[in-house]
């Protein structure tokens, strides 16, 4: 093992990748077990534990360290606790003395702390030639403790068949490392050794258990090292056939800030004062009403009637959904906005019905028509917008709707240039006027009352006459 | 190797360096300008007013569903509107359709490329959109022969520069709204591929996408490693609402279902609520106990609930009104990397980093 096991490498040069999100996980975990160890300020105490023939150095219980989770950390429940500890110490912070298995139990299981030598925050990325030394100079040493596990053993073999040609060299550096290792005093050596071994656990894991060391490769190219220049754990010089890495995103050139840049950040800045804003009050009072009316309506607030397909196995609420009968609740929905009916397509139904039977249905249909336009693809959007302009537009269009001048004027202006967003204004000025009249008189037709209230009467009726037969027969 | 400045390009230089600086101060002046004026209107806080809201009961959620059937990391799913079908998409190439009710795999096609970090089902049900490191976003219509061989009727429809981060259908089969490690969103024509508008002002990677649910709206929010969510006004492409308070990569966003809010998850380890009308954040939700990253959130159907999947392998539900964690969901193996409402509300729908795909309710 390299020299200066407790001597982290890195820290303190300049970094300009510290806020790479890897690194804010690692810098608040390591504040974390910072705070654990430090027993001056109410961290767990580390002590020696005695065993059969022998001390085992600088320990602690899990369950000490669950508790301090759960102190110092404002956790009530230890699952959450155990949960977090268990990822502290898949990444390799802290780790059992007796198993491979990086996870942390709330009892009387060992643990040590890593030594910041071998923090992820280092940037490691071991290659197998590092591996491969590793296995190798633990097969030379004569100690029970230190037998290679069925997966490690595995693990070997392959390198060794990877390495062929070059075991006589990684046999040599396995000497050299046993040879400094038996240097050292024999309860350090047993702390640096179960150190090491759990570096190795998170950079070649347990078979099954997670690899922490895996990362979101949108995230990659900002990582530390782009280049990487990977150092070895052994002190063993690159030769230039390290593995190849895991796929590299190639970096954007980062964009020097033009002058135009900050002219457009100027502008924008500007339109941003001009915009009327609303107080956070009143925008509470918003998003609170808005709830509200809706959890009646939310699965996950209120119980669905009939019950949840997905708790149950019963698709009966989805049946009723698709039927074309649409249950009071819902048709309760379409009083609450225009947009809520509109939304619907039972509502748009029902909505369209109510102004057939008005003679005034012009209104909502170039309302949907302008929709159906934007919905086009692209080249069917030109012929299609002047398909609305005669419907509705023109002069002794079938259906005309009454726009104001304003609006009409610019939308024949548009209309020289047909694009989707040609009746952009018109759609405004038709929904407030539906909005503001006819939408009203259609919540107090008997066509949308009939509905809201007639799913009670039509229901017990059915349900009796159905019980009814059922019984007779 | 610099060639040498004349006396002139040397006093130009100084100048252009020194209205560049000029500018800077000017923005940098009306930034604090506007937080100023923005405050002023920050009278209260939404936890506050909500003090007077009847608090949630206890919630029991559950993996109701367990999909499986990826060889590798899930990195994306979305739902079909028919509420019970979801498309997902892995590390490994493959994007699977799923029967999420009978867990029925019906379709699947292998991608020519590795991490296929956005899929997205259109409103038809019909086809749906998928793309990654290809840097395209490509659409499969679906065909009901189930020996029909998908990838011969794909059609390439976007083409970034760099990987594709999310992808999302507008209200029809016919236009689709991507977004891109470029640093830029696009909307494309789907049948001829062209592209209709481009969307440039974030300074790094886009990671993610939502379209407002109004009916007649034309805005978008977008979040990217900037830091910043924008929202833009997808006829003339312009960023017309800015937001940025996060303090690392945003992952992603999800409209509040009035539209008047949206939600937005983060590496710094918290959820944010920015209302548009207030032009500010209004909520963050966030505790010492959680410290890693946010990858995916979406709200429940009225707004009350806001899931958030994390790093962390859970699922934290907080109540969004109160500011408050009303259940922390344990299950998956591996890192939360998707998450999405069902349309109606009834369950959500988590990918992981453990190959697998779970439906909660």
């Amino acid at each position: 093992m390299a020299e200066g096991a407790k001597e982290p490498v890195g820290v303190g040069t300049t970094d300009p990748e510290e806020d790479s999100p890897n690194m804010i996980v690692y810098r608040k975990i390591e504040d974390i077990v910072t705070r654990i160890q430090d027993e001056n300020a109410g961290g767990v105490s580390i002590r020696t534990v005695k065993s059969f023939l022998s001390k085992i150095p600088s320990v602690v219980s899990g369950a000490d360290i669950v508790q301090w989770l759960m102190k110092n950390l404002s956790v009530e429940d230890p699952a959450e606790a155990i949960h977090l500890g268990s990822l502290v110490a898949a990444h390799g912070y802290i780790f059992p003395i007796s198993d491979h298995v990086l996870m942390l139990k709330d009892d009387g299981t060992l643990y040590r702390f890593q030594s910041p030598y071998f923090w992820p925050s280092n940037c490691w990325e071991p290659e197998n030639t590092d591996y491969a030394i590793y296995l190798c100079k633990r097969t030379m040493q004569n100690k029970a403790r230190l037998e290679l596990a069925d997966y490690e053993a595995e693990n070997l073999a392959r390198l060794q068949r990877a390495f062929a040609r070059k075991w006589e060299f990684i046999f040599m550096q396995a000497e050299a490392q046993v040879k400094i290792d038996r240097k050292k005093d024999k309860a350090e050596r047993k702390i640096l050794d179960s150190q090491e071994r759990a570096f190795w656990d998170v950079h070649r894991p347990v078979p099954g258990c997670v690899n922490t060391t895996e990362m979101d490769i949108r995230k990659c190219r900002r990582e530390r090292n782009p280049h990487r220049v990977k150092k070895s754990v052994y002190g063993v010089p690159d030769d230039g056939q390290s593995q190849p890495s895991p796929v590299h995103i190639s970096s954007q050139p980062t964009k020097k800030t033009t002058k135009e840049d900050v002219q457009k950040e100027i502008n924008f800045l500007n339109s941003q004062l001009d915009r009327h804003c609303m107080k956070v009050s009143k925008v509470a009072d918003s998003l609170m009403s808005y709830t509200e009316q809706f959890m009646e309506y939310d699965p996950f607030v209120s119980a669905t009637e009939p019950s949840n397909p997905w708790i149950s196995d019963d698709m009966s609420f989805w049946d009723l959904e698709a039927s074309r009968d649409p249950s009071q609740q819902r048709v309760k929905k379409w009083g609450f906005s225009l947009e809520e009916a509109l939304k619907d397509p039972a509502g748009r139904d029902q909505f369209l019905k109510f102004l057939e039977s008005e003679f005034s249905s012009e209104n909502l249909r170039f309302w949907l028509a302008v929709q159906d336009l934007k919905r086009r693809p692209l080249q069917d959007v030109s012929s299609r917008a002047q398909e609305i302009w005669q419907e509705f537009l023109a002069e002794g269009a079938p259906s005309p709707i009454n726009l104001d001048s304003h609006s009409y004027e610019r939308t024949s202006q548009n209309i020289k240039d047909p694009g989707r967003y040609s009746y952009e204004d018109a759609q405004e000025h038709i929904f407030k006027l539906m909005k503001s009249d006819s939408y009203a008189r259609f919540l107090r037709s008997n066509i949308y009352q009939d509905l809201l209230l007639a799913r009670k009467k039509g229901k017990s009726l059915t349900g009796k006459r159905l019980t009814g037969l059922m019984q007779s027969s | 190797m610099r060639s040498p400045l004349t006396p002139e390009m040397a006093t130009q230089e100084v100048q252009l360096n020194e209205t560049l600086a000029h500018l800077k101060t000017e923005s940098e002046t009306l930034k604090t300008k506007l937080e100023e004026e923005r405050a002023k209107l920050h009278d209260v806080e939404l936890h506050q007013v909500a003090e007077k809201v009847e608090g949630l009961g206890q919630f029991v959620m559950k993996t109701r569903r367990t999909l499986k059937g990826h060889g590798n990391k899930v990195l994306c799913m979305d739902w079909c509107k028919d509420k019970r079908r979801i498309v997902s998409s892995s590390q490994d190439g493959k994007v699977i359709v799923w029967d999420a009710f009978t867990t029925n795999k019906e379709h699947a096609v292998t991608m020519p490329c590795t991490w296929v970090m956005a899929c997205a089902y259109a409103p038809s049900g019909c086809a749906v959109a998928c793309g990654g490191l290809d840097n395209k976003c490509s659409v499969y219509p679906l065909s009901l022969d189930k020996n029909e061989n998908l990838a011969a009727k794909k059609k390439s429809v976007a083409m970034h520069t760099n990987y594709l981060s999310a992808c999302s259908f507008t209200n029809s089969d016919m236009q689709i709204l991507t977004s891109s490690g470029d640093g830029t969103c696009a909307l494309w024509d789907v049948e001829s591929g062209q592209l209709l508008q481009s969307f440039h002002g974030h300074a790094a990677d886009v990671l993610c996408l939502d379209l407002a649910p109004s009916e007649t709206g034309n805005t978008f929010v977008s979040g990217g490693c900037d830091k910043k969510a924008n929202v833009w006004d997808m006829r003339s492409g312009q960023c017309i609402q800015s937001f940025e308070t996060h303090e690392s990569d945003i992952n992603s966003v999800r409209y509040y279902p009035s539209g008047d809010a949206f939600a937005s998850g983060s590496d710094d380890a918290t959820c944010r609520l920015y209302d548009l009308r207030a032009d500010r954040e209004v909520a963050i939700y966030s505790k010492e106990s959680i410290i890693f990253g946010v990858s995916s959130v979406d709200f429940s159907l009225s707004g009350r609930l806001l899931f958030g999947g994390y790093n962390d392998y859970t699922i934290n539900v907080w109540d969004v009104l109160k500011g408050t964690r009303v259940s922390i969901l344990f299950g998956h193996e591996n890192r939360v990397s998707t998450l999405r409402v069902s349309p109606d509300g009834t369950a959500f729908c988590t990918g992981s980093w453990d190959h697998t795909l779970r439906i909660w309710a």
